[in-house]
C-alpha cells in the first residue's frame, strides 16, 4: 500500500466515524434533548473518537510503519531540544563506534579475509620444527626449510598437490651502465609458485620450469617497480635489466593486487637462480620458506604426517647437522599476521572495552534524562499509553543517537584506518596493508554495532523508567527522593560497571607502558647515542677477490675516520640491535665428540672489522680484539660473546681453544677473545654470539655490510659526507637503510610502542568518560536532594557535612567499580602476558597506580557537584518545594 | 466517571470472538453502517449487550480486511447522507456458517456441563 492509500484510508476512516457519531446525536435529539445534551450524549455513548480511529487504524497492518515514523519524529524532536545531551551522546557513540570500526578493518584485512589466491584455504606453509624444548624457547618453532630438504618433501611425499618455495634476496639494480643503483628487495622462487597460488603474470608469463636453475638469468618485476622504475610500459618485457651488474631477461610483470609476502619486494627470480649446486643438495642450510597446497581428498594431519616421516629420516641421515626431526605447519593468513596477530587483538579487546563503556555512557545519560522526564512519562501512561510504546519511544531515542553517532563514527573510522594503516606501517610491518579498507562486512559489522549499541544503551533505562506505576510517579515529590531509588541504583550500578571496564584499560595500559618502557631502557649492550648506520652490499662480480673487497672496506674506514665529526667508525654484518642476522651450528674440536642426534652449539654469526668492538664501545673480558693481520691468508680466528663462553666452555678458559664452524668453509677458528654480550633484538635476551674479521675476504659476498659512525653531533648531518665518500670510491654502490642506532632500536619496538600508546589513548578516553559519567550521577543525585539538604541545613548541618555525604555518595559506585575492575583485570591481563617484557603481569605499582589515579580523578568529578551542593542556601532550596 | 457509572443498566461483555459473528449475522439481513450495525445488536438483545464503538470499528476494518464484507459509501434512504454501507461477501457467509456451527457446539458443550441433570432427564 502507497502513502496517498494509507492518507486515503485514514481519511475513510474519519469520515466513517464522524457520520455515524453524527447520526447518534441526531437520534439523540430527536428523542428531544437540548442540542447540547445531545451531543454529549452522544459522544458518551461512542467513546473517544479518536482512540476508536486509531485503533480501527491499526487494522490497517501498514500502521506499524506509521506509528515508527511518528516515534522517529516525536524522539527527533526531543533530541533537538535538548542540544547538550545530544551532542555529548553522539560524540560518544561516534568515537567509540569509529575506533572499534577502524580496528575491525584493520583485523578483518589482516587475519581474516582470505588471500586473494586461488583456493587460499589449502594453502600452509611448511617449516621444519626441532622438537628439543630449549631450541624452542626462543620462538625458532618454525624453522626455515633447507632446499634440499624441500626438493625431497616435494619429490616423496602425495598429501599435497605441490609444494613451492621461495628465499630471500637483494639486489643492487641498476642501468646498463651501472647506472641510477638502487638496492631492490627481491625474492627467489620456484617456478612452481605461482602456478600454485593461482597467480598469472598481468604482463608477459611467470617462470618455466626450465628456467628454474642456477643461471636461468630471467627475472619478474612487481607492478610497483614496472610503475616507479619502467613508467609502466611493457615493451620493458623481454628486455634485460641489471642486477648485481648481471643482465637479466624480465618475462613478466606480477599484477597489482599481489603483494605476497609482503610489499616491499620489488622482483622475482626463480628460486635456484645463483645458487651454487653444493647450496641445493645441503639439508642444513635453512633458508627458505615453503608453500604447499593441500590436495582435496586429503587431510592436512595425514598429509603433513608424510612430510613428517621424510624428515625423520633426513634427520637420521644427517644425525651431525642441524636437520629438524619433525616439520611444522601454519595457513599461510597465519603466517603473514604473526607478529600483528596479538597486538591486533589486545587492541581490539581494548576498543571493544571502550565500546561498553561509551554505551554504558550512554545509557547513564538516558537514564538521568527519563529520571527527569519521570512525570511526563508518567503522565503519558496515565493517558493510555502502553508500556511497551513509552518503551519503544526510548528505545528510538537511542536508536537516533546511536545512529547518527555511528554515521559520523564510520566517517571517522575511514581517516583513523587511514592513519592507523601508515602509523602501523611506518613503525613496523603490517601485512596486507594496500588491502586495507571499509568493505561490505565492515559496513555491515558498523550497522550491528550501532543497533547492539543502541538497544544495550536503551533498554536499561527504558525499562526501568517505565516500570514505575504512574501514580507512584505522579505522587512522588522531590521531596522524598524515595521514588527514585530504582532508578539511582540503576545508575549507580551502570556507573561502577563503567568503572570497573575503566580499570580493567587501564591497568592494562599501565602494564603496556611500563613494559614499552623497559624495552625502551634495555642496554643492548653497545653505544646507541649519535651513532649513524647504512648498509651497502658490494656486487660479487665487480668485487671478486678478497684482495679487492678488503680494499674497498677499509679505505672507507680510512676516510670515514679521517672526516670532521666522526669519533669512531665500524662494519659489521647486522648491529647490535639490528635483528637476528644468521646462525650457524658449530663443534669444538677440544671437546669430546657430541653422541649422534644430539642437538649441536649455535651461535649467531657476525662479521667485524678489527675497529667494531672499540667504535660501539662494547668492552672486551679478555684475549684481545682483532688487529689487521686477522685477514686471509693469516692464521683464522674469533671473538666470541660471553654468552657463548658460559654457554659452550663453563668452567674453562676458552682462549687458545677452537670453533669447527662447517658452514665456515670446514676450518676452525682459534678463539682470541671474549667480548660482553650485546642484544640482537632489544625484547629478546642474550645470544651466543661469535664474530669473524671482515678482512677474511670474500666471505659474506651478498649479504652486504653496515657501517657504523659514532659522531660528536647530530649523527643525521654528517650522512651526506658519508654517502658521498662511498661514491667517490664506487659510483654505482648504492647504500640503503641510512638510520640512526636510536632509530634502528625504535623500528624494532614499533608493535610494542603502537599498541602501548593506543590502548593508554582508548584507556583515558574511557577514564574521561567514566568521570564524566560519575559527575552526571553525582550532579543528579544533589539536584535530587536539594530539598533535603536545605532541610538537613536550615537544621543545622555544616557545610562539611553535606559536601561529605555527598562525595561519599558519589564515591561509592567509584570504590564498587575499582574493587570489580581491579579483579577483573588479574584475570585479563593474562591475555597481555605474552607481550610483557622483563615483568609479571600482576605488578602492584600499575595496580596501584591505576588505583590512585582513578580514585582522585572520581574525586575530582565528585568534588564539584558535591561542593555546589554544600553551598545551597536553605532558604531558597525549601522555598523551590 | 462515578456518576455516570451508576447511570449504565447492567451489561455484558462480549465474548471474545464472538461480535465478528454477530456483526456478520446482522449483516444477512442486507446493508449496513456502522452505526445501525451496533444498534441493532444493541437493541436485538434488550440492550443486553451494550456495543462499545471501540471494538465495533476496529472489528469492522477486519472482516473487510480478511475479505468478508465489503464497504461503500451510499445515500442512506431516511437521510439526506452519505454512510459507509456494509454488504456480506460469499465468503463472510460461508465463514459465518462456520462460525455459528462452533458456536452452537459450543454452547451445547457448555450447557451440558452446567446443567447436566436438565440433560439427561
Amino acid at each position: 500500500m502507497r502513502w496517498w492509500q494509507i492518507r486515503k484510508r485514514d481519511d475513510d476512516v474519519e469520515r466513517e466515524l464522524r457520520s455515524d457519531l453524527d447520526l447518534e446525536e441526531e437520534e439523540q435529539r430527536e428523542q428531544g434533548l437540548s442540542p447540547e445534551e445531545a451531543r454529549h450524549a452522544a459522544v458518551r455513548a461512542f467513546g473517544n473518537p479518536t482512540v476508536i480511529s486509531e485503533q480501527t487504524r491499526a487494522v490497517w497492518s501498514w500502521n506499524a510503519l506509521d506509528t515508527l515514523l511518528r516515534d522517529v519524529r516525536i524522539s527527533a524532536r526531543t533530541l533537538f531540544r535538548s542540544p547538550g545531551f545530544s551532542l555529548i551522546a553522539i560524540t560518544v557513540m561516534a568515537l567509540c563506534v569509529g575506533a572499534t570500526t577502524s580496528l575491525f578493518t584493520v583485523v578483518r584485512s589482516v587475519l581474516l579475509r582470505p588471500l586473494p589466491f586461488r583456493d587460499p584455504g589449502r594453502l600452509v606453509m611448511i617449516y621444519e620444527h626441532f622438537r628439543d624444548s630449549s631450541v624452542n624457547a626462543d620462538g625458532f618453532n618454525y624453522n626455515p626449510v633447507a632446499p634440499a630438504d624441500f626438493h625431497d618433501w616435494r619429490t616423496e611425499t602425495h598429501g599435497f598437490e605441490d609444494m613451492a618455495a621461495w628465499r630471500y634476496w637483494d639486489f643492487n639494480l641498476t642501468g646498463e651502465h651501472g647506472e641510477l643503483p638502487e638496492m631492490v628487495s627481491a625474492r627467489g622462487g620456484s617456478w612452481n609458485l605461482f602456478p600454485l597460488l593461482g597467480v598469472n603474470a598481468a604482463i608477459g608469463r611467470t617462470f618455466t620450469e626450465s628456467e628454474d636453475r642456477p643461471d636461468g638469468d630471467v627475472v619478474m618485476l612487481t607492478w610497483s617497480l614496472f610503475e616507479r622504475r619502467f613508467g609502466g610500459d611493457s615493451s620493458i618485457v623481454g628486455k634485460q635489466i641489471h642486477l648485481d651488474e648481471k643482465p637479466y631477461t624480465v618475462v613478466g610483470v606480477l599484477p597489482k593486487w599481489f603483494t605476497y609476502p609482503d610489499s616491499r619486494v620489488q622482483l622475482w627470480i626463480p628460486y635456484e637462480e645463483a645458487l651454487p649446486p653444493e647450496i641445493l643438495a645441503h639439508h642444513d642450510y635453512h633458508f627458505s620458506s615453503v608453500v604447499a597446497r593441500l590436495r582435496p581428498d586429503v587431510s592436512l594431519a595425514s598429509a603433513l604426517s608424510q612430510v613428517e616421516a621424510v624428515q625423520y629420516q633426513l634427520h637420521m641421515q644427517n644425525l651431525h647437522a642441524p636437520v629438524a626431526e619433525d616439520v611444522a605447519s601454519r595457513t599461510l593468513n597465519q603466517d603473514l599476521a604473526q607478529d600483528v596477530k596479538k597486538p591486533l587483538i589486545i587492541l581490539l579487546c581494548a576498543v571493544g572495552c571502550m565500546l561498553l563503556i561509551g554505551c554504558l555512557n550512554v545509557a547513564n545519560l538516558l537514564a538521568a534524562r527519563s529520571a527527569a522526564r519521570q512525570k511526563e512519562i508518567a503522565i503519558c501512561s496515565a493517558l493510555g499509553a502502553g508500556r511497551f510504546t513509552l518503551i519503544r519511544i526510548q528505545l528510538i531515542e537511542s536508536l537516533l543517537v546511536s545512529i547518527v553517532g555511528g554515521v559520523v563514527g564510520v566517517l571517522l573510522s575511514f581517516a583513523a584506518t587511514k592513519w592507523l594503516v601508515s602509523t602501523w606501517g611506518h613503525l613496523s610491518h603490517l601485512p596486507g596493508a594496500q588491502a586495507i579498507h571499509v568493505d561490505g562486512v565492515v559496513l555491515a559489522v558498523a550497522c550491528g554495532l550501532v543497533f547492539a549499541a543502541a538497544l544495550f544503551a536503551g533498554l536499561l533505562p527504558a525499562i526501568s523508567s517505565t516500570s514505575k506505576s504512574a501514580m507512584a510517579a505522579l505522587q512522588t515529590s522531590s521531596r522524598t527522593a524515595a521514588g527514585s531509588q530504582a532508578r539511582t541504583a540503576l545508575r549507580k550500578t551502570l556507573l561502577t560497571v563503567e568503572i570497573a571496564t575503566t580499570v580493567v584499560l587501564l591497568v592494562a595500559a599501565g602494564l603496556l607502558l611500563k613494559s614499552f618502557w623497559r624495552l625502551r631502557t634495555t642496554d643492548v649492550g653497545c653505544a646507541t647515542n649519535n651513532v649513524l648506520t647504512m648498509s651497502y652490499s658490494l656486487p660479487a662480480k665487480k668485487y671478486d677477490s678478497p684482495a679487492k673487497v678488503n680494499a674497498f672496506n677499509e679505505t672507507l674506514l680510512e676516510r670515514v675516520r679521517a672526516m670532521p665529526g666522526v669519533r669512531a667508525a665500524a662494519l659489521g654484518s647486522t648491529l647490535p640491535a639490528d635483528g637476528y642476522g644468521g646462525d650457524d651450528v658449530l663443534t669444538i674440536p677440544e671437546h669430546a665428540p657430541l653422541a649422534a642426534g644430539a642437538i649441536l652449539p649455535d651461535a649467531l654469526n657476525r662479521t667485524v672489522d678489527p675497529g667494531y668492538f672499540s667504535a660501539l664501545q662494547i668492552p672486551l673480558l679478555s684475549g684481545r680484539f682483532f688487529t689487521s693481520h686477522d685477514r686471509n691468508g693469516q692464521p683464522k680466528t674469533v671473538i666470541i660473546s660471553h654468552q657463548l663462553a658460559q654457554q659452550y666452555f663453563p668452567g674453562e678458559n676458552p682462549l687458545g681453544k677452537h670453533l669447527h664452524v662447517p658452514a665456515r668453509d670446514n676450518s676452525d677458528y682459534e678463539i682470541v677473545g671474549v667480548v660482553a654480550d650485546t642484544r640482537y633484538h632489544v625484547g629478546q635476551p642474550d645470544m651466543a654470539t661469535m664474530y669473524f674479521s671482515v678482512l677474511n675476504g670474500a666471505q659474506n659476498e651478498g649479504m652486504g655490510l653496515t657501517l657504523a659512525v659514532r659522531t660528536a653531533t647530530d649523527p643525521l648531518s654528517i650522512s651526506m659526507p658519508i654517502q658521498k665518500t662511498i661514491a667517490e670510491l664506487d659510483p654505482q654502490l648504492p647504500v640503503k637503510d641510512v638510520l640512526t642506532m636510536q632509530q634502528i632500536i625504535e623500528q624494532s619496538l614499533g608493535n610494542a610502542s603502537l599498541s602501548a600508546s593506543l590502548v593508554l589513548g582508548f584507556a583515558l578516553l574511557s577514564l574521561l568518560l567514566a568521570s564524566v559519567g560519575l559527575y552526571g550521577v553525582v550532579s543528579y543525585l544533589t539536584t535530587q536532594r536539594t530539598g533535603e539538604i536545605g532541610l538537613r541545613m536550615a537544621l543545622g548541618a555544616e557545610r562539611g557535612q553535606v559536601l561529605r555525604l555527598t562525595l561519599s555518595d558519589g564515591l561509592r559506585p567509584a570504590f564498587y567499580g575499582l574493587a570489580l575492575g581491579l579483579a577483573a583485570s588479574i584475570g585479563a591481563v593474562r591475555l597481555i602476558q605474552s607481550m610483557l617484557y622483563g615483568m609479571q603481569p600482576l605488578d602492584p605499582a600499575i595496580f596501584a597506580a591505576v588505583a590512585a589515579s582513578l580514585l582522585i580523578v572520581a574525586a575530582l568529578a565528585c568534588l564539584v557537584p558535591a561542593w555546589r551542593a554544600s553551598r545551597i542556601d536553605p532558604m531558597q532550596a525549601l522555598r523551590i518545594e | 466517571m462515578s456518576s455516570m457509572t451508576k447511570q449504565t443498566p447492567p451489561r455484558a461483555n462480549l465474548l471474545q470472538g464472538t461480535l465478528d459473528m454477530l456483526i456478520l449475522r446482522t449483516l444477512l439481513y442486507g446493508p449496513a453502517h456502522g452505526h445501525q450495525i451496533g444498534k441493532h445488536i444493541q437493541r436485538s438483545t434488550n440492550d443486553f449487550l451494550q456495543m462499545q464503538h471501540g471494538s465495533l470499528y476496529p472489528a469492522l476494518h477486519r472482516l473487510e480486511k480478511r475479505g468478508w464484507v465489503t464497504s461503500k459509501w451510499e445515500m442512506a434512504s431516511d437521510r439526506n447522507r452519505e454512510f459507509k454501507y456494509y454488504r456480506l461477501t460469499d465468503k463472510g457467509r460461508k465463514q459465518l456458517l462456520a462460525e455459528e456451527s462452533q458456536w452452537k457446539q459450543m454452547a451445547e458443550a457448555v450447557a451440558r456441563v452446567m446443567w447436566p441433570t436438565a440433560e439427561e432427564s
